[in-house]
C-alpha cells in the first residue's frame, strides 16, 4: 500500500529495485523514462512534502544514467535512484546535516556507502531532510523546514531520517539511505509505511557519516519493499579499512532470506516492558495481530520480562549527548561551514558567534548536556555509570538471545504525531524512541516493517535479533509484509 | 623557607621515523611543504571522517618503553582530550589518559643520567601516544604585533610521544642532561630525528621551595631548557626577595628574547572532558610484538658508553658525554677508527667542540660538517708531529667550529707552533738579552721563569709550544747558573 503521491501515478514510480534492474537490462532506454517519471512525482509533490534538502538537477541525473548505461555497469542497483540522508558525505554535493552550520558545505569526498552504491549501479538523486545533525524524532528540528508525512500532511514523518522515509514512501526515489542512532531509521519507516533497517553496529562503514553519537550511529537502508532493503544492505555492508569500528565479516546474500516461508522455526520473544504502559491501544492491536500471523506459520511467541530496559532512555541520552558534544566541537567556522568575519576579532569571539548562529536549539541542548556529563567530578556519576548500565543491558540481551532467535515490538508506542504536537516537550519527544534505543545501546540489528494501518496511518513492527541476524530479520519481515497484502 | 628547586618535564617527541601521520595517510614529513598542502579530509577533521591508527606507531612506542624500562600496557586505548584552539582541527586531540580505568601505552620507568660524574636516576611517570596540532603562524612573528594569525595544518595529526617524568630534577643542568640523554635514546632507537625543528618540545614544571608550580611551555632544545629554567629561577627568586608571591601559572619561553612570559588563560584539567574515543576500539599489545621489538633493540647509549670507554680507553666520563648525542658519538667512533688517538679526539670533542657549539648556538650537524673527520684527523696529525701545540690545537678547533676555517689553510698561512729548537733557542737568547733582571730573578726564584716563558710566547705570537720553551729556558738557566 502506498500513499497517494505514489499510487496516483503510473506503476512505474513504485517499481522495486529488482524490477527496475530487470527492465533496464532488457531495455536500457527504460531508465530515462523511469527518471522522467520520478522527477514528475517530485515536481508534483515535493513542494508540499519537502522530503529533500537538495534534489540534483534532472539533467545531471540523466547524464549519470547515460554514463552508467555506457559503462554497462548494471549491478544489483542498476538505475536505482537513491535518496541519501543529508548527513552522509557526497563528493561535490552539498551535505548540510539540515543545519545552518553546514548550509553551504560541499564535501570533497564520498562516504564509503556512496562509493559502494555507485559501484553497484545506483544513482544519487538528492539529499534528504532530517532533524539537525540527526537530533530528533520528527524531522521538525531541521533548520530549514519540516518534512510532512505523505499519509497525512498534518503529521510528521518521524525522524531523524524523515526525509529519506518520506521520499521513498511518496515514490520520489527508488530507495534511500538513513542513519540510526536511537531509532532514526526505524521510527520514520514506521510512520511512513516503509521498511527501514538498522544493521548490526560495525556491519556498515560509518566513514563519511557525519557523526552524532559514534558508538551508536549506523547507516542503513529504507525501501518500499523488504527485498529492496535486503539488496541495499548487501551493497553497503562489509568491512571498510577506513572505519576502525567496521567488523571483518563477509557480505551476505541477504536477498536469499526474502522468501515467503520461515527458513527456520524461529523462537520469538516479546519483551513485556516494550508493550506495556505508554503503548497506544490501537498500535497494540496491530502488533498482536502480527504475532498471531507469525504463530500461524508455526513460530513460537513468548513474553519475557527485562526490567533493565527501563534505563535505556536515560543511558542512551547520557552517552549520545556526551559523544555529540565531542563530535560537534569541530564546527567552529574556520575550515568549512558557516563563516564569520575574523579580522579584528578574537578567535574566541568568532567561535562563539559561529556556534551561536550555526546550531539550532535542540543541538545546543544536547551539546550542553553532553558537556555537563563529561565534566570533571560528574564523569563517573553520569558517563561511566551509563557505560556500565549499557554493558549490563548488552549482557541481558545476550542472555535473551540464547533462549530466543528474535524479538518483536511495536516500533513506536504511538501513531505518527501531528506537527508541533511533541516538539516542544523534550521528554515526550524522547519517549517516541523508547523501543528503539535499547537496540542501539546493544549494537543489535533491527528493522521496522509495516504491520497494518489504523485510520489510514501505518503502524510499524520492530523485529530485532542477535548480532548479524539481519538475514532472519529480513525473512520474518517478509512474512509480515506478505500478510499485510 | 628553603629554596630547593623541583623540576618535572613533559616532553613531546614526533615519531619522525614513521612514513605517515598517526591516523591518516598524509606524510609525517611536513617540513618545507607549502602551507596546508600536506592535509586530507581526516587530518583536517572534515565532517564524517574517521581515524585509522598507523600501527607502526605502537612498535615505536614499545621500543621507547623498553628503552626507558617502562611497564607496557596490555592494550592501546585512545581518548579524546577536548579544548578549543584554532590549531586543533577537531577541537579535540586524540591522546591517552591514565584515569577511569584508561591506560597510556606505558607507565613507570627510569633513565640514569650522569651529572658531573655522579649518576642520578630520573623516574618516568608515563608515555602517551597522541596526535600533533597544526601550527599558528603570525605574519609579524609575534602575537601582539600581528593583526591576524594564519594556520598551517600540515603538521596536524603527526604522531607524537608524550614522555612525562616525575619531578626529579633539582637543577636546570640536570633537566638539560636528561633531555639530551632522552634525545640520544630516541636517536639510537631510530624513533626520532630530534635535530629537526620542532621534533622535540619540552614543557617544564618548576617549583622553588615548595611555592606555587609554574609551567613553562614552548621549549625547543636541551640548551633552551637549561636557559629557560635558569631564567625562571632568577625571576622567581627576585619576586620572593622583593616580598612578592609566586602565582600558579603557565608561561611561555620566548627563545629570541631569552625570557619567559605569561601565557594565555590557564587551562584546568577538568575542562579537558576526557573520554574513550568511540572511533578507535582498544587494540591489544601482544607479548609477541613486545618480544619481537625487544629482540631487535639496537645498542643504546648506556651500553654504548660502556663499550666505547673500554674499546677506546677514553674513561667513563668522556664516554658518558659522547653518548648523549648519537651523531656526536658516531663522529667520534668514525674519526677514532680512521686516525687513531681516541683520547685526544674525545677530549677535543667533549671539551672544545661542544663548548663552542653551545656558546654560539650552532647545530651539531653544522658543527660536524665544520669539524669533519678529515679535519679532525689532520689536527691530530699536526699535534702528533708537533706542528701545533695543544694550545694552538684548541684555537684551531674554535676557528673551525665558529668560522669554518680549514686547519690546512691555517698551517699554510704559517700559523704553526715553532717546533724547530734552533729557532726557539734564538728567540730565547733575544729574550735573555732584553731582560737581564728577569733572568737574575729566575735564577734565584724558579717561579719567575713564567715571566720569561711569557715573553717568548709574546714574541712568537703564541706559536711556540710553552712546554718546549720552558725546557729550553730551564736548560739555559742551569747553564747560566754554573757560569
Amino acid at each position: 500500500m502506498f500513499p497517494p503521491q505514489c499510487s496516483q501515478n503510473s506503476l512505474i514510480s513504485s517499481l522495486s529495485i529488482r524490477a527496475l534492474r530487470e527492465k533496464v537490462r532488457e531495455d536500457p532506454d527504460f531508465l530515462f523514462s523511469y527518471i522522467e517519471e520520478i522527477y514528475k512525482v517530485i515536481e508534483k509533490h515535493e513542494h508540499q512534502l519537502r522530503a529533500y534538502i537538495t534534489v540534483r538537477p534532472k539533467e545531471e541525473v540523466l547524464r549519470d544514467a547515460e554514463a552508467l548505461l555506457k559503462s554497462n555497469n548494471l549491478g544489483p542497483l542498476a538505475g536505482a535512484l537513491i535518496a541519501v540522508k543529508d548527513n552522509i558525505s557526497t563528493s561535490g554535493i552539498r551535505t548540510t546535516c539540515a543545519s545552518r552550520m553546514l548550509e553551504s558545505y560541499i564535501p570533497p569526498y564520498d562516504a564509503t556507502v556512496i562509493t559502494r552504491i555507485k559501484n553497484a549501479g545506483g544513482i544519487i538523486i538528492g539529499k534528504t531532510n532530517m532533524d539537525e545533525f540527526a537530533m530528533g524524532s520528527t524531522t521538525e528540528n531541521s533548520a530549514f523546514y519540516p518534512t510532512l508525512n505523505p499519509w497525512d500532511l498534518e503529521r510528521v514523518p518521524g525522524g531523524s531520517s524523515g526525509g529519506s522515509a518520506a521520499a521513498v514512501a511518496a515514490c520520489e526515489a527508488t530507495a534511500a539511505l538513513g542513519s540510526d542512532t536511537g531509532g532514526s531509521i526505524r521510527l520514520p519507516a514506521a510512520y511512513t509505511g516503509t521498511v527501514g533497517l538498522k544493521p548490526t553496529y560495525g556491519l556498515v562503514s560509518r566513514y563519511g557519516l557525519v557523526a552524532y553519537a559514534s558508538s551508536l550511529d549506523q547507516i542503513g537502508p529504507i525501501g518500499r519493499y523488504v527485498e529492496d532493503v535486503a539488496i541495499m544492505l548487501e551493497v553497503i555492508s562489509g568491512h571498510d579499512p577506513k572505519d576502525s569500528t567496521s567488523l571483518k565479516v563477509a557480505a551476505k546474500d541477504y536477498g536469499s532470506y526474502v522468501v515467503d516461508r520461515p527458513i527456520k522455526t524461529y523462537r520469538i520473544a516479546v519483551i513485556e516492558e516494550m508493550v506495556e504502559e505508554g503503548v497506544d491501544r490501537e498500535v497494540m492491536a496491530v502488533f498482536n495481530k502480527t504475532l498471531e500471523r507469525l504463530e500461524s506459520y508455526g513460530l513460537s511467541v513468548e513474553f519475557r520480562k527485562m526490567p533493565i530496559i527501563r534505563y535505556s532512555l536515560p543511558v542512551y541520552y547520557i552517552i549520545a549527548m556526551a559523544e555529540a558534544s565531542s563530535n560537534l566541537a569541530r564546527y567552529d567556522g574556520l575550515r568549512y561551514g558557516l563563516a564569520q568575519e575574523v579580522e579584528g576579532r578574537l578567535w574566541t569571539e568568532v567561535y562563539k558567534r559561529v556556534r551561536s548562529m550555526g546550531f539550532g536549539k535542540e543541538v545546543k541542548r544536547r551539546i550542553l548536556l553532553g558537556t555537563y556529563v563529561l565534566s570533571e567530578g560528574l564523569y563517573e556519576g553520569y558517563y561511566l555509570k551509563a557505560a556500565k548500565v549499557r554493558r549490563l543491558l548488552y549482557e541481558e540481551f545476550m542472555r535473551l538471545f540464547k533462549e530466543f532467535d528474535l524479538a518483536l515490538s511495536p516500533t513506536s508506542p504511538i501513531l505518527p504525531p501531528r506537527l508541533g504536537e511533541v516538539i516542544d516537550d523534550p521528554l515526550k519527544l524522547y519517549s517516541l524512541d523508547v523501543n528503539t534505543v535499547p537496540i542501539n545501546l546493544a549494537g543489535l540489528p533491527a528493522l521496522s516493517v509495516p504491520g497494518g494501518f489504523i485510520r489510514g496511518l501505518p503502524v510499524g513492527i520492530q523485529v530485532f535479533g542477535p548480532h548479524f541476524s539481519e538475514g532472519w530479520l529480513l525473512n520474518v519481515a517478509r512474512l509480515i509484509e506478505v500478510a499485510g497484502k | 623557607m628553603s629554596d630547593e628547586v623541583v623540576i618535572g618535564l613533559e616532553v613531546h617527541v614526533q615519531i619522525t621515523s614513521l612514513r605517515t601521520k598517526l591516523f591518516c595517510g598524509c606524510s609525517s614529513n611536513y617540513r618545507d611543504r607549502p602551507p596546508n598542502t600536506n592535509v586530507c579530509p581526516v587530518c583536517l577533521g572534515l565532517p564524517g571522517v574517521l581515524p585509522v591508527l598507523n600501527e607502526k606507531a605502537i612498535e615505536k612506542a614499545v621500543a621507547v618503553a623498553l628503552a626507558l624500562n617502562s611497564k607496557i600496557s596490555e592494550k592501546i586505548v585512545f581518548v579524546r582530550k577536548h579544548y578549543f584552539y584554532p590549531d586543533l582541527p577537531k577541537n579535540y586531540q586524540i591522546s591517552q589518559y591514565d584515569r577511569y580505568g584508561l591506560v597510556p601505552v606505558a607507565t613507570g620507568g627510569r633513565v640514569v643520567i650522569d651529572v658531573g660524574g655522579l649518576s642520578k636516576t630520573v623516574r618516568i611517570r608515563r608515555i602517551n601516544i597522541e596526535e600533533d596540532t597544526g601550527r599558528i603562524v603570525y605574519p609579524e612573528k609575534t602575537v601582539l604585533g600581528s593583526k591576524y594569525a594564519l594556520i598551517d595544518y600540515n603538521r596536524a595529526g603527526v604522531a607524537l610521544l608524550e614522555i612525562v617524568t616525575e619531578p626529579d630534577f633539582r637543577s636546570p643542568r640536570e633537566a638539560r642532561i636528561f633531555l639530551e640523554k632522552l634525545a640520544s635514546i630516541l636517536e639510537h632507537l631510530d624513533v626520532a630525528d630530534t635535530s629537526l625543528e620542532g621534533a622535540m618540545r619540552a614543557d617544564a614544571n618548576i617549583s622553588i621551595g615548595g611555592r606555587a608550580r609554574v609551567e613553562i611551555k614552548n621549549i625547543g632544545s636541551p640548551r633552551d631548557l637549561e636557559k629557560a629554567l635558569s631564567y625562571e629561577i632568577t625571576r622567581q627568586l627576585n619576586i620572593v626577595k622583593s616580598g612578592g608571591t609566586i602565582e600558579r601559572e603557565t608561561r611561555h619561553w620566548i627563545k629570541e628574547r631569552g625570557m619567559t612570559v605569561p601565557s594565555r588563560a590557564k587551562e584546568l584539567e577538568g575542562e579537558y572532558r576526557y573520554f574513550p574515543d568511540p572511533d578507535l576500539p582498544p587494540i591489544p599489545i601482544s607479548k609477541e610484538l613486545i618480544e619481537r621489538v625487544a629482540s631487535s633493540l639496537p645498542e643504546l647509549p648506556d651500553s654504548r658508553a660502556k663499550r666505547i670507554a673500554k674499546e677506546y680507553g677514553i674513561g667513563d666520563y668522556m664516554a658518558s658525554v659522547l653518548v648523549l648525542n648519537k651523531r656526536l658519538c658516531d663522529h667520534f667512533e668514525h674519526t677514532a677508527r680512521t686516525c687513531g688517538n681516541p683520547k685526544l679526539i674525545s677530549s677535543i670533542l667533549v671539551n672544545e667542540f661542544l663548548r663552542w657549539l653551545d656558546e654560539a648556538d650552532i647545530p651539531l650537524s653544522t658543527g660536524i660538517l665544520r669539524l669533519s673527520a678529515d679535519r679532525l684527523c689532520k689536527l691530530v696529525q699536526y699535534f702528533e708531529k708537533g706542528i701545533v701545540s695543544i694550545k694552538l690545537l684548541k684555537e684551531y678547533v674554535r676557528l673551525a667550529v665558529l668560522e669554518d676555517k680549514d686547519p690546512d689553510d691555517l698551517v699554510r698561512q704559517g700559523i704553526t707552533t715553532i717546533g724547530e729548537e734552533e729557532e726557539l733557542e734564538r728567540i730565547v737568547t733575544e729574550v735573555f738579552e732584553e731582560n737581564p733582571k728577569a733572568v737574575s730573578d729566575a735564577l734565584r726564584d724558579p717561579k719567575a721563569i713564567n715571566f720569561l716563558v711569557g715573553q717568548v710566547m709574546r714574541k712568537t705570537k703564541g706559536r711556540a709550544d710553552p712546554k718546549i720553551v720552558n725546557e729550553i729556558i730551564r736548560k739555559r738557566l742551569v747553564e747560566y747558573g754554573s757560569k
